[in-house]
């Protein structure tokens, strides 16, 4: 394969892997933006959408049969993206709302142990399980050609394209509609938004229950993509979207998206790349963490981010 | 000879009580010992960084890792030479070997902790938790793809020297290093920046110096608790200083009650016996210990000795907003 | 008397706002100088700028005959400026004792390995920053509370605790930031006593932010003024009170005699 083939190649994978980021990175930021708080938790929001949409497919296969196909996908991606919805929400109720006035580390540690609690409670035997199991096609997967020796599966196609309709469906709902002015005014001055009325544990809810949406979303991206599924997959999956969110700028919503492709095509270049660069593929889970620590020395405030001031 | 001289005295006087006995104590009471031990060290020493200085760091198991990692290569390839030299291996020479090697693992680690702690001198709260989580799997990476130290197959056949006279005579070294530090008016300081780092300043406190020191010296402790755990269970693999092992670290820490050197110390031995009776469930271990986390920063976020007090919120560092 | 601290031409940036503007500023041994000015006139940024929370982006500072405006604030203390913060700024987790304590950490000639090793020069060092803070202590009443955690004091109580904290780093200048906010007209009668025994009794020169308008034309030597940014006016306290520029920037507020 020539060089620019195996470049748009790589290309292509880093973005089909980087919408993955991106959505698990929305979540991140939207929470950090009306909280200032890291949920610890929702890179395995992100695991279980992906084991819900197994079990979604597992229970509906009556009606859709082994391989759903485009309807009875979008079927199941719903059905998990509303699930994790309604747990992201559950979660803020239960172990984040008790301690909303509590000083930030109080709140991390408990995110931690609310993470821990989920991806162990899952592995139980009786629960998901602890090892890894295989995710059903939700679509016949076909393998396109394309210029040149580019090969793309179409699941690539559809899990960037299905991305890129939930970034714009974000987008409207975070600029045109009540709600997302709710959520815009509550991350810039929480006294005033509250003085104007806004509810603001409707609108914090609601961000969990977007941001959970949207990792249910990537879970069972992920999974299409990569077929497998197993109760720590959230771990690296989140952290990695973690930086993400922090590179584009903690708070900032297109930052989010930016971060996560970025991040996905890096990651991804470096490991088609390596033996150029002179070190193991191995290496690929520590890109991530290098990008944090370089961004968090040059431009803490991220990409797209405004840098501010403790005021003394 | 004052008052804490005398205690680290006993105190070794009792480790050395301890060993002889050892051949009458039962061999299932001795691994909960040494691991009780081991992880005494590990909480106090996290607890100089997270509970006295206030860096919460997520990355322990990182430092721990050097710590073993090149104590046993120490071990394992220049022990035998340097046993010859000290005349065989008799009693004498091999505890020499060791604590060669253990020092050589602290050092080891202390040098990684100060890289560690530069980056994260500008960094606060969440993000320092995340940089130095970040920093504990760029280690273990690293380690996972050494194959001089075996890569992700582990270093084995490591010289057990590991003994109840050496776990409970650092522990309590460990315990009279970081608690008498604390307590004079240089360790004031490590509080200081804790408390207030403006303030601190203000004071002429020199804050970056307490912070790296404080990694630094953690770090330490870390990498000698590392090369006595390594000595003990012969073999490991970078897969055993995961993030987990972190999370355990930090779980005794507030538990103990972050800022408590007491607290700490009666809270790692509780947890090692925990861990030790879960140990059937392993399964539920960890559930058992998120739980425990979750219902403690909420009942009792102080832990048990509570030597952190509730800080008042303070006005938080402005952050950007949702920006579109 | 000599001349202890100058700002030549001091500015500050903020991205796009310039929160001082060219303030030319000094202080000499044994002087007890106000700044005052509107709220938001940047009078804090200036006191952050001298004690080396801020790095002004133009301009320099020189005390003691040294540049320091490049300095970090805990060089910047141990050259012999201290100061208080407009709110309350102590150690919370310790005990007055300890608060005070904190700060001879300067001057410690043992550090770390003596620390470490407690010999006898650790606890004969020991022992005497113990003296020094408990008298330091006593002579502002505070002995009698060393081992009260510090937030349970009294408010007044804590800012003179604030001020004692600074004096341990035996300063030569010291800096106060709005002492008297929060505080009843005794409290403040009080205050201006505390500030002019500390004067006389540390032989300091003092640099006062302040909004009340009583304690500063009571106590001060001399006033400058600050309007967005820029001085407008400097002189004794009846030059100030006279001048029409400083009065047209407080609009409405009675200048007291």
């Amino acid at each position: 394969m020539d060089e620019w083939s195996k470049f748009l190649q790589q290309l292509i994978n880093g973005l089909s892997q980087g919408s993955i980021y991106a959505l698990i990175a929305l979540g991140y930021t939207m929470v950090y933006g009306v909280l200032r708080f890291i949920n610890f938790a929702h890179g395995d929001v992100f695991m279980i959408g992906a084991y819900m949409g197994l079990y979604f497919h597992r229970w509906l296969e009556p009606v859709f049969g082994k391989v759903p196909g485009p309807l009875g996908a979008c079927v199941i991606l719903l059905l998990s993206m509303v699930f994790c919805g309604i747990l992201g929400i559950v979660i803020e109720f239960l172990a984040y709302r008790p301690l909303r006035a509590r000083p930030r580390l109080i709140v991390l540690i408990t995110a931690i142990g609310v993470s821990l609690f989920l991806e162990y409670f899952c592995q139980l035997q009786w629960v998901f399980g602890p090892n890894r199991q295989p995710f059903p096609d939700l679509v016949k997967t076909q393998t396109l050609h394309g210029l040149g020796n580019v090969t793309v599966k179409n699941t690539q196609l559809i899990v960037v394209g299905v991305t890129i309709l939930l970034l714009l469906g974000l987008h409207f709902i975070v600029m045109k509609t009540r709600m997302g002015l709710a959520m815009r005014a509550l991350s810039v001055n929480p006294t005033a938004a509250q003085l104007m009325g806004v509810n603001t544990n409707v609108v914090i809810s609601f961000t969990f229950g977007l941001g959970s949406m949207l990792a249910a979303a990537a879970g069972i991206f992920s999974s299409m993509l990569y077929q497998q599924v197993q109760p720590f997959m959230g771990v690296t999956a989140g952290t990695k979207a973690f930086v993400a969110a922090v590179l584009g700028g903690i708070g900032n919503i297109p930052g989010a998206a930016l971060g996560g492709m970025l991040i996905g095509i890096v990651e991804t270049m470096v490991v088609a790349y390596s033996s150029l660069i002179g070190i193991s593929s191995g290496y690929r889970d520590a890109v991530a963490f290098v990008i944090l620590i370089l961004i968090l020395i040059l431009k803490p405030s991220g990409l797209l981010g405004k840098a501010t001031r403790e005021k003394v | 000879m004052r008052p804490s001289h005398i205690l680290l005295v006993l105190g070794l006087i009792g480790s050395g009580i301890l060993s002889f006995m050892a051949p009458n104590i039962d061999d299932y009471a001795i691994t909960v010992i040494t691991l009780a031990g081991i992880n005494i060290i590990l909480a106090v020493s996290l607890n100089l960084v997270n509970g006295h200085t206030g860096q919460f760091s997520l990355g322990h198991a990182g430092f721990m890792a050097v710590g073993a990692y090149v104590s046993s290569s120490f071990s394992i390839h220049a022990g035998p030479a340097l046993l010859k030299t000290l005349g065989g291996a008799t009693a004498w020479s091999t505890n020499v070997t060791f604590l060669g090697a253990l020092l050589l693992g602290g050092i080891g680690a202390a040098f990684v902790g100060l890289l560690v702690g530069f980056p994260s001198l500008r960094l606060r709260g969440d993000y320092l938790a995340i940089v130095t989580l970040g920093f504990g799997e760029i280690i273990r990476v690293v380690i996972q793809n050494t194959d001089a130290v075996g890569g992700p197959r582990g270093l084995n056949l490591i010289p057990p020297y590991t003994n109840l006279f050496w776990t409970f005579g650092l522990a309590v070294v460990t315990i009279y290093v970081i608690g008498s530090l604390v307590d004079s008016t240089y360790g004031r300081g490590f509080l200081a920046v804790r408390d207030d780092e403006t303030a601190a300043e203000a004071m002429g406190i020199n804050t970056t110096k307490y912070k790296v020191l404080a990694f630094v010296l953690g770090a330490f402790f870390a990498g000698i608790a590392g090369g006595l755990y390594a000595h003990y269970i012969t073999y490991i693999t970078p897969e055993g200083f995961n993030f987990m092992k972190s999370v355990d670290v930090v779980v005794m820490v507030i538990l103990g009650g972050m800022g408590s050197t007491v607290g700490v110390t009666v809270a790692a031995i509780l947890l090692t016996i925990l861990n030790e009776f879960l140990r059937e469930f392993e399964q539920y271990r960890m559930v058992v210990f998120a739980l425990l986390l979750i219902v403690m920063m909420i009942l009792r976020p102080q832990g048990l000795l509570g030597g952190l007090r509730m800080p008042r919120r303070r006005p938080k560092p402005a952050a950007p907003t949702i920006a579109t | 008397m000599g001349r202890l601290l100058t700002l030549k031409e001091i500015s500050i940036q903020f991205g796009g706002l310039k929160a001082v503007s060219d303030f030319d500023f000094h202080i000499d041994e044994g002087e007890l100088v106000g700044l005052i000015g509107p709220n938001g006139a940047g009078k804090t940024t200036v006191f952050n700028m001298i004690t080396g929370v801020y790095a002004p982006t133009s301009g320099e500072i020189e005390f003691d005959g040294q540049r320091v405006h490049k300095q970090r604030a805990y060089q910047i203390t141990s050259r012999g400026i201290a100061r208080t913060f407009q709110n309350i700024r102590l150690f919370d987790s310790m005990s007055v004792f300890d608060n005070v304590r904190c700060a001879a950490n300067m001057h410690l000639a043992h550090g770390i390995v003596h620390s470490l090793l407690r010999g006898p020069k650790f606890f004969k060092q020991e022992t005497e920053i113990e003296k020094s803070v408990r008298e330091l202590l006593a002579i502002f009443n505070l002995e009698r509370h060393s081992e009260l955690p510090c937030r349970s004091l009294p408010y007044g109580d804590q800012r003179r605790l604030e001020i004692v904290r600074a004096l341990a780093t035996r300063p030569k200048l010291l800096l106060l930031d709005e002492p008297a906010a929060g505080m009843n007209p005794t409290e403040k009668v009080d205050l201006m006593k505390l500030i002019r025994f500390t004067q006389e009794k540390f032989k300091l020169a003092v640099l006062l932010v302040e909004h009340d308008m009583k304690v500063v034309m009571g106590i001060c030597n001399r006033i400058n003024v600050l309007e967005y940014g820029r001085k407008i006016a400097e002189g004794t306290p009846a030059e100030i009170q006279a001048n029409p520029k400083v009065i047209a920037a407080y609009l409405g507020e009675e200048v007291k005699n």
